[in-house]
């Protein structure tokens, strides 16, 4: 069953769910994080419509800086104005940022502990007919590696806007990580965010598997453990925002309950949240882990729910693993 | 402000301190830059003891101009000037790019006091002196008040106004953040950033004109919006009056092209691009020391 605590809408299994992409949240959060604290400013590199940046920059003509197609300066400058007092939201595709400018972000935000907010847009294959060039499946894993800091992949657009005006808050290096498709808003304002923190979506009595996803994948997931339940088999679902600083209690109280791990990410499945989970149950609690994820590939064009079904990160799929890790 | 000539004087005198220091740290760390450090000893010795508002007691002192440092492999010259300012004991500086100390091999903002970046991968200095620039020049816009000076501002600053300086090299400006830099200072009209680019035609692999022709900078400058000086970056008086001037220039960033002699101070490696990476010796620094001490013969050896 749903866990109540969550506070997931009614119809979140229903036709009628609301759609949003999750980039609506930035757009939304950083509005409210600029109402709150005058020192927010949203940098853009040329894709003001597409980031949302255009919301903020609606609302505060004189914080929003347009950079033109340059995200290395955009990162570096982010780092300036940050050193003079700024809290700089950088938005770009996620491709670029932080696929273009990683030894920026690396020595004048990370190293430098500047108080940067990266953004990355565009993110997964579900960003659909633009091809392998623009779908970014290994930001994560970049950007965990680096000491410090932050990485946030909001599941819908309401948990998005929250992790936005969390950002902003949080003093030091963040990365927020957002799709371009609409996806299922399945928490609500009610729903409880907290940097760090991981969610519980689903409780089955008896969970023979823990299903582990980040990003709007844990809509997928969710629908995943219900269609189990209704075969007799049971299933957690964890839905883990915050890839880094991991949610290791939370984890941890998963896999001891079900006795076995299945991760869901919209990424490569090397170095991203699979592995991140895996690391450390095999340090500290090793029990059987499977990885959903991109396997070692690029993407390609399609709609996003062809890409996804085609590389295994559907809830059939997802399913279909959780059958087999149970069996 | 023209300054005399016992300051002008005063000031030799630093970069002179600053160059001796800079061959100790080098030989006591056995690794590390020495042609860039020794060429840019002036202009840092000006910086420091004169056209910088800064307060080695209170390096945190929000009012301060901010000097990035682009190019952080010549840190050396960094950290010995701001030993000789007060920012922390001149000895610490034997401690170069040893473990344990603050002294990194390319410095870190966060270790030491008096450092506004964290530099040494090239071509980054200039966005971040620019985003600096930009966000002061947001504030006075928006009448947002600063703290105000705690320390007597020494130069002949128009309002008192904070300045970003950004000093470059010249290998840098290859690099394609640059000019993403420049592009962005051009089109907002940053006059509160003045840039300082050390051009002393060296690089690793040999003469910049070889390994990847930058000329004309003037050209590439202006085309980018902005207001180009050229001075000889070993005249004190010169450099110092070129940042007079570039601070009543209102309409455009400013870069001052600082021609300087890599090694300077030290005949035997003077021009020797072999000299861009690589520390003196103990037999080689007792030599250079000795001819720094004497100023290249200006004064007689038994002062040295």
């Amino acid at each position: 069953m749903r866990n109540p605590h969550a506070n997931l809408p009614e119809n979140v299994f229903a036709d009628d769910v609301e759609r949003l992409p999750t980039r609506d949240g930035f757009g939304k959060g950083s509005i409210e994080a600029g109402r709150a604290d005058p020192r927010v400013v949203v940098l853009c590199a040329d894709l003001a419509e597409s980031t949302r940046a255009e919301w903020f920059e609606k609302e505060f003509p004189a914080r929003f800086i347009e950079m033109g197609v340059a995200e290395q300066n955009m990162a570096a400058v982010a780092a300036g104005m940050a050193a003079a007092g700024k809290v700089p939201f950088i938005a770009s595709y996620a491709a670029f940022n932080p696929g273009r400018n990683y030894e920026q972000i690396r020595t004048t935000i990370a190293l430098n502990e500047a108080n940067v907010k990266v953004c990355g847009m565009h993110a997964g294959v579900s960003v659909g007919p633009d091809g392998a060039t623009h779908q970014m499946l290994e930001d994560i894993g970049l950007m965990r590696m680096l000491p410090g800091m932050v990485v946030i992949a909001p599941g819908d657009a309401e948990e998005a806007r929250k992790a936005v005006v969390a950002a902003a808050k949080h003093e030091g290096p963040v990365y927020l990580r957002f799709g371009r498709s609409a996806t299922p808003v399945f928490t609500t304002e009610e729903t409880p965010f907290e940097i760090g923190k991981a969610l519980s979506l689903w409780e089955s009595g008896h969970p023979k598997v823990a299903i582990l996803s980040t990003g709007s994948l844990s809509h997928t997931a969710l629908q995943a453990a219900r269609s189990l339940e209704g075969g007799g088999i049971g299933s957690v679902v964890l839905h883990v925002p915050t890839v880094k600083p991991l949610d290791t209690e939370a984890v941890l109280d998963a896999a001891r309950r079900a006795g076995s791990v299945v991760t869901v990410e919209e990424h490569q499945a090397a170095g991203g949240f699979g592995s991140a989970v895996a690391e450390f149950l095999a340090e500290h609690h090793p029990v059987p882990v499977k990885r959903l994820g991109v396997h070692d590939r690029f993407g390609q064009s399609g709609s996003p729910e062809e890409l996804l079904a085609h590389y295994g990160l559907d809830a059939v799929s997802i399913e279909n693993a959780v059958i087999k890790m149970s069996s | 402000m023209s300054l005399t000539d016992i300051e002008i004087a005063g000031l030799e005198k630093r970069a002179e301190a600053i160059r001796e220091t800079i061959i100790r740290m080098l030989v006591a760390a056995g690794s590390g830059h020495t042609a860039g450090p020794l060429g840019m000893a002036d202009i840092f010795a000006a910086f420091y003891f004169h056209i910088l508002a800064h307060d080695p007691k209170h390096p945190e002192w929000e009012g301060r101009d901010r000097l990035v440092l682009s190019n952080g492999h010549i840190c050396p010259a960094l950290y010995a000037s701001l030993a000789h300012a007060g920012y922390f004991p001149v000895e610490e500086c034997l401690t170069l790019r040893s473990f344990g100390s603050r002294l990194q091999g390319h410095p870190e903002r966060l270790r030491l006091p008096g450092l506004e970046t964290t530099s040494g991968p090239l071509g980054e200095g200039l966005s971040q002196a620019a985003g600096m620039a930009y966000a002061f020049r947001m504030d006075e816009m928006s009448d947002v008040v600063r703290p105000t000076s705690n320390v007597e501002r020494t130069t002949s600053d128009m309002g008192g106004r904070q300045r970003v300086y950004c000093l470059m090299s010249d290998g840098e400006q290859e690099e394609g953040n640059t000019w993403e830099a420049a592009m962005f200072a051009g089109k907002h009209k940053l006059h509160n950033l003045i840039a300082i680019m050390d051009r002393n035609n060296i690089q690793i692999d040999g003469m910049t004109e070889d390994v990847m022709p930058l000329e004309s900078l003037r050209a590439k400058y202006e085309a980018f919006n902005w207001h180009v000086l050229e001075v000889n970056g070993h005249n004190m008086r010169q450099f110092v009056e070129a940042i007079d001037e570039a601070k009543a220039i209102t309409e455009k960033p400013i870069v001052i092209i600082a021609h300087t002699i890599p090694g300077k101070g030290v005949s035997e490696i003077e021009f020797d691009y072999h000299w861009h990476g690589k520390p003196p010796t103990k037999e080689e620094g007792k030599r250079f020391l000795k001819e720094i001490r004497t100023m290249g013969g200006k004064l007689p050896h038994e002062y040295a």
